[in-house]
Parts: structure tokens; C-alpha cells; sequence
């Protein structure tokens, strides 16, 4: 079981996101030790912690990237990595999966943008060929987020002639694009030469402060987390050491791990 | 000099004839070759038992046995099962059977080499299997591939030539046919030689390079 | 396979096994051959006078990208021309050898390309001398990068020893041919030939791989 409160939401709505007894394995390795984590809608969560202690793995298996091992994930409600069949909860098949998956989207550490096409048509390929909007539609959708992120006047050119974090952002507005209810960010700015991580940066404080998205960050930027996020959570050993308010978590740390962890990052920056 | 071209010009004609047919022979035996290589290059990436294995073995045994041991047995020995064809086509089903094992190989270790943040991000954007392949994934892969199917082209023309021992009227075949009458051997071997290594090096070679260039601008490379 | 004749088979048997002993021995003879050529091809091709250089590479591509059956066919038939005679094995391993020799060439290039150019200016700093720069330092180091493409066209020249007996080798294949217009039957001996090659090259392409690995691991690549 997992310390103190769980979920800090307002009020009686369901989470979007329940992590419900979640475990995963590597062979001898158990990344993820019997998870329960609640995420309410429009909640922005920051998951910080050694590397190894599972945070990567809680978003990868979110976006159905890895598989679960015990344990089910619920979105808004309804299972993700199982479905009903017949009243039984049995493992999802790859329709279920698909169904699900719309609600989910990610960015990446490193980017992964298209490197064949332009930026713009990076925001258009998915709504296009999975939403099946068509082209003037997923145009004006693709120009719009660009514009939110301040690139529409690189929307023609490949990710090549990007700088990093020209890419992360466009691979931000790419994500948006499926108008998912929950977004993740991998350690996007891991990647990133200093000078680019604050437009990338700003581009997520603006999601998070103008939009109602759901967004979960695993991140090493502990200045950023503790600006934009509603909850904190310090991962260790694949399970939530601590959680609670960023002032809470960065001012006055109750479990020794986390102010270890703390004090480490925090000498270095 | 005088001598070479006095030969030239009497057996230039049969040259030419034969380098027609070599060309037919290495272009039928290419359209084989690519498609074989795409399909079971494929079938080796499916999640499925039975295609990995049909792939398997088809690359295998082709790998396994050499074109001669193959040529022959397609020619000689399938009429005993009924199946008796065409000396021309025997050729370059042959060579292209062959290359083809080779060129799935190809296929499946570009696909696997395309980064896996691609395959992820695709995932990520819920795009189906086969829109994550043809859109994303593939074109990726083909620029990986390109250079090595230029070699396997050039190998794949080499091979043509030994369809001239099920006695198809190639290049090597009239070759031979003018050297048993002339037995200017150098002349006639000297000849053909040259002109395989022209069609290799200034038809093959430079078709691919011009195909890599155009298909990297595309792939925002170049 | 319902005109298989196993009685037949049993009889061509020994005939194919003395073939396949033939064609082991061919093989390793001109990939021996193959293995020095490439050396001198590879070296005169790093030679300090362009023009040298420059015709052996020429020299090179052109053996690469022509046909091995016509260069078999040349060999054989221009010594006559010549006053030159050779039995039809010398001719048919010496192109063998040219050939695979300029594959095995750009197999050493690549690896002695893969070797690090520190490994050459520590050796030049150290003053060893050009034999001992080559022999203990750089090509123990470029023989695990160049050990796979090598074993390859191993199996490769024994795969190319059919074309041996379009001059007359009793190989295999020719011994194939043989078995068949004596008796009139092609089934047996073509599917048996089928067989050997396939009971030769895929262990042995399959033991390749794993020398490789195990090379990979020895020679400190690899952990």
C-alpha cells in the first residue's frame, strides 16, 4: 500500500487516470511494485525520482507502450489494459487497445518526429489517417497548434532543419493534434541543450495553465515542477515513496529518501 | 587494334543480341527478386508463427544452395513434377528466386533498423499497423536499404549469365557461341567482360546513386 | 516424390560423397588462394603512388562486377591462346581467387578502416615500423571486424564451385551432370546435390555467426 493520501481531487468525481495494484517486471527486475496512483481530470502531476525507480515505465505503460504484468489501469473509467468480455475482466485485444489509446497522447524524450515530413504534415498525418479529418480540416487544426507553440512560421520545413527544441515543441503540438484527455511528457527537456529547454518549457506552462488537460510530466526540472503541478509524486524502487503539493514535497519532505534524493538534485542546479 | 575492330565489326551484332537478352533477363529477374525480397522480408516481421517460418525456410534454402544447383534443378528436374517451363523464364525465376532471399533479408534488417521511437511515436498517435508501416516506418526503411540493393543489383546482373547454360541466347551464351567458332578467345571474353562491367558500372551503380539522392531529398536528408 | 528410387540413390551415393570431398577441397584451395590476392589488393590499393592505387582499384571493381563464370571461362581459354596451358582446376581456382580475392579485399579495407586512426598515430609515435605497425597492432585489431564478411564468402566459394564444371571439374554438380546422362535419371542426383550444399552451408553458415559473436566478445568490442 501506498503512504498517505492518495488522490488530493476535489470532491467525489472519478479519477481519469487509476494505476489500480500495478506491477511490471523485467525478468528478475520488478519495475513497478503493486502501483496505486488516481489522477483526477485536469490534474497536473510531476513524477520525480532516481532513475530506475519506474517513472518512465508509468507513462510508457499508460500509452500501452509496454505491457502490464498484475494489476489494471483505468481511463475516465473504463479499463485500459483489460476489457469486459462477457462480464469478465480479460486482457485487452488490440481493438480495445486502439479505442482506449485515443484518449492517451505523449511526447517523448527524443522527439521522434517524422524526419520525412514537414511540421506541419507531422501535426496532420494522424488526424488524417486515424481520425480520418480531412486535409483542410487537419490543416487549420495542424496551423493553429503550431501557432500555439510559435512555429507556424517553420511549418513547411523538415525536422532536420530544426534545432531540438524546435522539434519538441512541434512534437508537442503533434500530440495535441489527437486532442487527447491526458497528456504525458517523458522527460522532454532531458534532451534538450539548456538554452532551448525554456521555450519548451513555456510552452507546457501554457498548456497547463490556459487549457483543462489532464498532464503528467516525469521530469528532472524540479524549479518547473514545483511551479505548474497541482500534485508531486517522489518515485523510488517502482513504488510513490511520497507525494502531496510541491511545497509540501520540495519545502518539508517527510520520507528520508525523498529529501536524499532532493538534496542531491538540487546541489547540482 | 585493327584485329578488334575488324571482329567487332562482324560480331558486334550477336554482342548487341545478347546484351538485349541479358538486359530482359536482368530486368524480369529484378522485378522477381524485389518482389519476393518485400513479401518475404515482410512475413519475417509479422507476429505470425507460420509466415516466419514459410519466410524462414525460403531464405534459407535459396541462401543455403547455390544459383547453379538451383537453375538446373528448376529446369531439369520440376518437368518431373509437371511443371516444365520456358527456358527464358526458368532463367530469371532462378535468379530472381535467388537474389530475392537476399533481398528479404535486407528488407527485414532495414525495417528492424528504422529507430524504435518512430515505431513509438506511431503508436503513440494510434495509427493501425499498416498505416504505421506504409506511412511511417517503411519510407524510413528504404532509404537504410538502398545502398545495399545496389550491390545486390549488380550481383543479380552477374547472375544472368549463367542462364546461358540452360541455353538461354544471352550475353555469356553468344559469347561462348563465337568463341567456338573463332576461338579468339580473349576478343570474345574480353568483350562480353567489358561490357558487364559497363552496364554494372555506368548503367546499375549510377541509376541506384541518382534513386538514393532523389529518395534522401525526399526523406529531408539531403 | 513418387518416382523417388532410393536403391539409386544408395548407388550414386558414394560417387557424390568423393564429389563433395573434391568440392571441399577446391573451395578451401581457392579461398586460400583468395585470402592472399585480397591481402595484395588491399595494400595496393594503400600504396603511397596514386597511380598504382588508382589501377588496382580499377583493377578491383572490375573482377567485382563482372560475372566469376565468364572470368572462369576467360582464364581457361586465353592460355591456349597464349601457349599457355592449364588443367582445368588451376584455371577454374585461380579465377576463383581473383575474384573472391577482390571481395575479400574490401572485407580488409573495411576492416582496417574500422580500426581507430589513433591506433596508426601511436604507432607512427612510437616509430614501429611499417611490418610491425601491420602485423601486431593494426590487423589483430581489423581481424574481428573483417572475420564476418570473411566467413561469408567462405561459404560463398564453396556455394560458386558448380561453375567449376562448365570447364570440365568433376565437383559436384558436374558429377551431378554426369550421374545423369549415364542413367538417364536427374531427380536423385540434382536433389541430393541440393541436399549436401544445404548440409554444408547452413551449419556452417550458422556456426559463422556464432564465431563471430564469440570474436566480437574476445577481442574486447563486446562485453
Amino acid at each position: 500500500m501506498n503512504t498517505s493520501d492518495n488522490q488530493s481531487n476535489s470532491g467525489g468525481e472519478p479519477p481519469i487516470v487509476r494505476f489500480a495494484n500495478v506491477t511490471k517486471r523485467y525478468g528478475e527486475l520488478t519495475v513497478l511494485d503493486s502501483l496505486d496512483l488516481d489522477v483526477s481530470r485536469n490534474e497536473t502531476i510531476s513524477i520525480i525520482g532516481p532513475s530506475g525507480s519506474g517513472k518512465t515505465t508509468v507513462l510508457r505503460m499508460l500509452m500501452t507502450l509496454e505491457e502490464i504484468d498484475d494489476g489494471i489501469i483505468y481511463v475516465d473509467g473504463t479499463p485500459l489494459t483489460h476489457m469486459d468480455k462477457g462480464g469478465k475482466l480479460v486482457r485487452a485485444d488490440s481493438r480495445h487497445l486502439r479505442e482506449m489509446r485515443s484518449n492517451i497522447g505523449m511526447v517523448f524524450q527524443h522527439f521522434n518526429l517524422f524526419p520525412h515530413m514537414t511540421a506541419m504534415d507531422n501535426c496532420m498525418e494522424a488526424p488524417v489517417q486515424v481520425l480520418g479529418l480531412k486535409k483542410e480540416e487537419a490543416q487549420a487544426r495542424a496551423i493553429e497548434l503550431l501557432q500555439m507553440v510559435g512555429l507556424e512560421d517553420k511549418m513547411h520545413q523538415k525536422p532536420a532543419t530544426l534545432s531540438g527544441g524546435q522539434q519538441q515543441r512541434v512534437a508537442i503540438a503533434r500530440a495535441l493534434a489527437m486532442r487527447p484527455k491526458v497528456m504525458l511528457f517523458d522527460e522532454v527537456t532531458s534532451a534538450l541543450d539548456p538554452e532551448v529547454i525554456g521555450e519548451v518549457l513555456n510552452v507546457i506552462r501554457q498548456l497547463a495553465n490556459e487549457h483543462s488537460l489532464t498532464m503528467i510530466l516525469v521530469t528532472h526540472q524540479m524549479g518547473f515542477a514545483r511551479e505548474i503541478s497541482d500534485r508531486v509524486c517522489f518515485f523510488y524502487d517502482g513504488k510513490i515513496a511520497e507525494q502531496g503539493r510541491p511545497d509540501e514535497i520540495f519545502n518539508s519532505p517527510k520520507n528520508s529518501r525523498t529529501q536524499q534524493f532532493l538534496s542531491a538534485i538540487l546541489e547540482t542546479h | 587494334m585493327e584485329h578488334y575492330l575488324a571482329f567487332l565489326h562482324q560480331y558486334g551484332p550477336r554482342f548487341v543480341d545478347g546484351t538485349i537478352v541479358t538486359i530482359q533477363q536482368t530486368v524480369f529477374a529484378s522485378l522477381v527478386a524485389i518482389i519476393l525480397a518485400f513479401c518475404f522480408g515482410l512475413m519475417r516481421l509479422v507476429p505470425l508463427r507460420t509466415a516466419q517460418i514459410t519466410a524462414t525456410i525460403y531464405i534459407e534454402f535459396f541462401r543455403g544452395t547455390s544459383l547453379l544447383v538451383q537453375l538446373y534443378w528448376i529446369f531439369y528436374v520440376l518437368p518431373l513434377f509437371g511443371i516444365t517451363l520456358d527456358k527464358f523464364v526458368a532463367g530469371f525465376l532462378s535468379v530472381g528466386m535467388c537474389l530475392g532471399a537476399y533481398g528479404a533479408e535486407l528488407v527485414r534488417g532495414s525495417i528492424q533498423s528504422v529507430p524504435r521511437g518512430q515505431y513509438e511515436a506511431a503508436l503513440a498517435l494510434n495509427m493501425s499497423p499498416a498505416k504505421r508501416m506504409m506511412r511511417i516506418i517503411f519510407p524510413q526503411a528504404l532509404l537504410i536499404m538502398l545502398p545495399a540493393w545496389g550491390n545486390l543489383l549488380i550481383e543479380l546482373l552477374k547472375g544472368t549469365a549463367l542462364v546461358s547454360l540452360i541455353s538461354v541466347t544471352d550475353l555469356m551464351f553468344q559469347a561462348k557461341q563465337t568463341n567456338a567458332v573463332t576461338f579468339l578467345s580473349v576478343q570474345n571474353f574480353g568483350t562480353a567482360l567489358i561490357i558487364y562491367y559497363l552496364m554494372a558500372r555506368l548503367v546499375v551503380a549510377p541509376g541506384m546513386r541518382t534513386f538514393e539522392s532523389f529518395w534522401a531529398r525526399r526523406m529531408g536528408r539531403g | 516424390m513418387f518416382e523417388w528410387k532410393w536403391e539409386f540413390t544408395l548407388e550414386i551415393l558414394p560417387r557424390l560423397l568423393q564429389a563433395t570431398l573434391n568440392t571441399l577441397m577446391a573451395a578451401g584451395s581457392g579461398y586460400a588462394i583468395a585470402l592472399i590476392l585480397g591481402l595484395v589488393f588491399v595494400l595496393g590499393q594503400r600504396t603511397s603512388s596514386p597511380i598504382l592505387t588508382g589501377v588496382i582499384r580499377e583493377i578491383v571493381e572490375f573482377i567485382r562486377s563482372t560475372p566469376l563464370v565468364l572470368q572462369i571461362f576467360f582464364l581457361f581459354y586465353v592460355g591456349p591462346q597464349f601457349g599457355i596451358v592449364l588443367p582445368p582446376w588451376a584455371s577454374g581456382l585461380i579465377a576463383i581467387g581473383l575474384h573472391y580475392g577482390s571481395y575479400l579485399s574490401e572485407v580488409y579495407r573495411a576492416g582496417l578502416d574500422g580500426v581507430p586512426r589513433g591506433q596508426w598515430e601511436a604507432c607512427r609515435a612510437l616509430n614501429l615500423s611499417a611490418s610491425r605497425t601491420y602485423f601486431r597492432i593494426i590487423i589483430p585489431q581489423a581481424l574481428p571486424l573483417s572475420l564476418p564478411g570473411m566467413g561469408n564468402y567462405l561459404v560463398g566459394i564453396f556455394k560458386d564451385t558448380p561453375m567449376l564444371s562448365v570447364i570440365g571439374v568433376m565437383e559436384l554438380m558436374a558429377t551431378a551432370n554426369a550421374l545423369g546422362s549415364e542413367t538417364y535419371r536427374y531427380l536423385e542426383p540434382y536433389t541430393m546435390v541440393g541436399f549436401i550444399f544445404l548440409a554444408i552451408s547452413l551449419p556452417s553458415a550458422f556456426g559463422l555467426r556464432r564465431l563471430e559473436a564469440w570474436v566480437k566478445i574476445k577481442s574486447g568490442i563486446e562485453k
